[in-house]
């Protein structure tokens, strides 16, 4: 379905030293320099596919979007999506994408949502019809009733996101991207977009690709991530595999009804600490599992409380950030 | 062109909202309207030199243009469109299936006429009220009135094909608001808002009927007035019709061109 390879990108940035002086010196002589915001980027995303685009600020995700999208044209290298070339065939191309930058809006300011969707649906010609089904199907499935009579100015930056997303997806594209769409949402609003992005990837097969730095987003719906630093792709597989990796050990902590005297080692236990009632112990998974251990220990002792911590998405990023030095 | 006129409408529709902004634009239309037709009748009055234009024909002239002036101000520009470049959400313009220029045209034709028609009929109502020679006057006749109407709505597209250039302009030259502000008001002199064109030297005005400015509401205004016969219109309204030929072209050429190096500004 997309299909990037060798792709190259780079901007002028202009730089100015500080103060009265340098901003003289600017005029005079300006100076700037090329960055290499995608150096090299390659990779291919099927149909129906959900791909994280993770990567620090100014890595080059939201670059690799707008390429994507027809929007930037790319210094070098080759990007088909679907069989067309983005830039050269930039209305065929947009017919069939849906985007959502979270920091930007599509809709209208001043008018109320269902004018802009009304203005959407002659944009990209829908027969009347289709434009009605789909703005039922879109208003039901994100709970929209009450915001279509509203100005968008009016509505909160939750709402607006829904309305957004809603915009985005009316001529039933077939590939969604979506730039940091839930950026400054309620925990409430991130859940409901989550399970919308999730619903018509299932249903509907829509191709999802999805920048964000909400580690929730992509333990929640990406498969697959692609890891982009400085950029250049470092890491693209499942985020499972990436689980895995970093894993390594992990901690159960246990609660008693009375003070054991230590816990007995088995294989798979790396260590043991008891403090008054509660033990923690830190084990290796690969040899024993969780819940062996449980039923090991729930053998010597009586047991009141469990935690087991697992590493979270956050610290598998922040760890994949620090080995690839980004 | 569904999809254009669609999104002419919603423009439109949106742009009447602004009554606020209509009543105090028009205050001040009156005010400066005022001004003009009082210099004008003091140095009238003082001077005994053949004049080129009638007393009456001159207010004529300054009240049409204080009514239509939405149409035909060239240093006009739309915040909204300077916003959507400065901001990078014109990635969203970019990404519907729809040509960046005929969308935009829509846009600022749109607001030109929701601008003059909340304007326009209040500032008529009142000068043709006012007392000869200061007010506004019948057209010199029905022929010169039709004319009239049709040049005035060629004027402004090609007035609204001149500030699509002002508006491209942006993607290059981002903060030079100050640069262009200058042009626009130079390029409102010589389209003839500052001193209309009759009164102004005759070699003068012989360069300025080859350029495109006074075509947006000298000509059509003289026509109105009777300045301009009506069988005398022929070539104006030949050189409307190449003007904004020429002036479209170049936008689009010119859009063209930047869209392939265009940078997104803030992410």
């Amino acid at each position: 379905m997309i299909d990037v390879n060798n792709l190259n990108k780079s901007f002028k940035v202009y730089k100015r030293k500080n103060g009265a002086f340098g901003a003289v010196r600017s005029m005079l002589r300006p100076d700037f320099e090329y960055i290499q915001a995608l150096d090299d980027v390659s990779f291919s995303i099927g149909k129906g596919e959900i791909v994280g685009y993770i990567g620090p600020n100014g890595a080059g995700k939201s670059t690799t979007v707008k390429v994507l999208s027809g929007i930037l044209v790319p210094d070098s290298g080759t990007v088909t999506v679907g069989g067309l070339v983005p830039w050269k065939d930039r209305k065929t191309h947009v017919a069939n994408i849906g985007v959502v930058f979270g920091q930007k809006s599509q809709l209208w300011w001043d008018v109320p949502v269902h004018d802009s969707f009304e203005l959407l649906g002659d944009i990209y010609r829908l027969p009347q019809d289709k434009y009605q089904k789909n703005v039922s199907m879109l208003t039901e499935l994100l709970d929209l009733s009450d915001l279509m009579p509203v100005p968008v100015r009016q509505l909160s930056l939750g709402q607006r996101v829904r309305c957004e997303i809603a915009a985005s997806l009316l001529h039933e594209p077939g590939i969604l991207f979506l730039d940091e769409p839930t950026i400054g949402l309620d925990a409430v609003s991130k859940l409901a977009v989550r399970k919308f992005i999730r619903e018509i990837n299932k249903e509907k097969g829509v191709t999802v690709i999805l920048t964000t730095h909400d580690t929730g987003d992509i333990e929640a719906l990406a498969e697959r991530i692609l890891l982009i630093g400085k950029g250049r792709i470092l890491y693209d597989g499942k985020f499972g595999d990436l689980k895995k990796r970093f894993r390594g050990s992990r901690t159960l902590k246990v609660h008693f009804s009375n003070t054991p005297c230590g816990i007995p080692m088995t294989g798979g236990i790396l260590n043991s600490r008891v403090m008054e009632n509660v033990a923690e112990i830190e084990f290796n998974p690969d040899v024993i599992t969780a819940s062996d251990l449980i039923s090991y220990i729930s053998g010597l002792f009586q047991i009141t409380d469990l935690e087991i911590n697992t590493m979270v998405a956050e610290e598998i990023i922040a760890g994949l950030y620090r080995e690839y030095k980004i | 062109m569904k999809a254009y006129l669609s999104f002419f409408r919603i423009r439109f529709l949106n742009n009447l909202q602004y009554k606020v902004a209509a009543w105090a634009g028009m205050a001040t239309q009156f005010v400066w309207g005022g001004m003009y037709i009082l210099l004008y009748s003091a140095i009238y009055s003082f001077s005994s030199s053949p004049k080129p234009m009638e007393l009456d024909q001159l207010t004529t002239y300054v009240w049409l243009q204080q009514a239509f002036l939405a149409l035909i101000m060239l240093w006009y520009r739309d915040s909204g469109l300077f916003d959507l470049i400065l901001s990078g959400d014109v990635a969203y313009e970019l990404v519907r299936p729809v040509n960046l220029y005929p969308m935009w045209y829509a846009r600022l034709l749109s607001q030109r006429l929701a601008g003059v028609l909340l304007r326009f009929a209040p500032i008529i109502i009142v000068s043709i009220l006012l007392p000869f020679p200061y007010g506004l006057s019948a057209p010199a006749s029905l022929p010169s009135f039709m004319l009239f109407l049709g040049t005035l709505l060629n004027g402004t597209l090609l007035t609204v094909a001149y500030s699509m250039l002002i508006s491209i302009s942006m993607f290059r030259t981002l903060s030079a608001v100050g640069s262009l502000t200058l042009f626009g008001i130079l390029s409102e002199f010589l389209a003839g808002m500052v001193i209309p064109l009759p009164l102004m030297p005759e070699s003068l005005q012989k360069i300025l009927m080859v350029l495109p400015f006074w075509l947006t509401g000298d000509f059509p205004f003289r026509i109105y007035t009777g300045h301009i016969p009506v069988q005398e219109a022929l070539g104006g309204i030949m050189l409307q019709f190449l003007w904004t030929a020429v002036l479209i072209t170049a936008g689009v050429l010119w859009l063209r061109s930047i869209k392939k190096k265009i940078v997104l500004q803030g992410g």
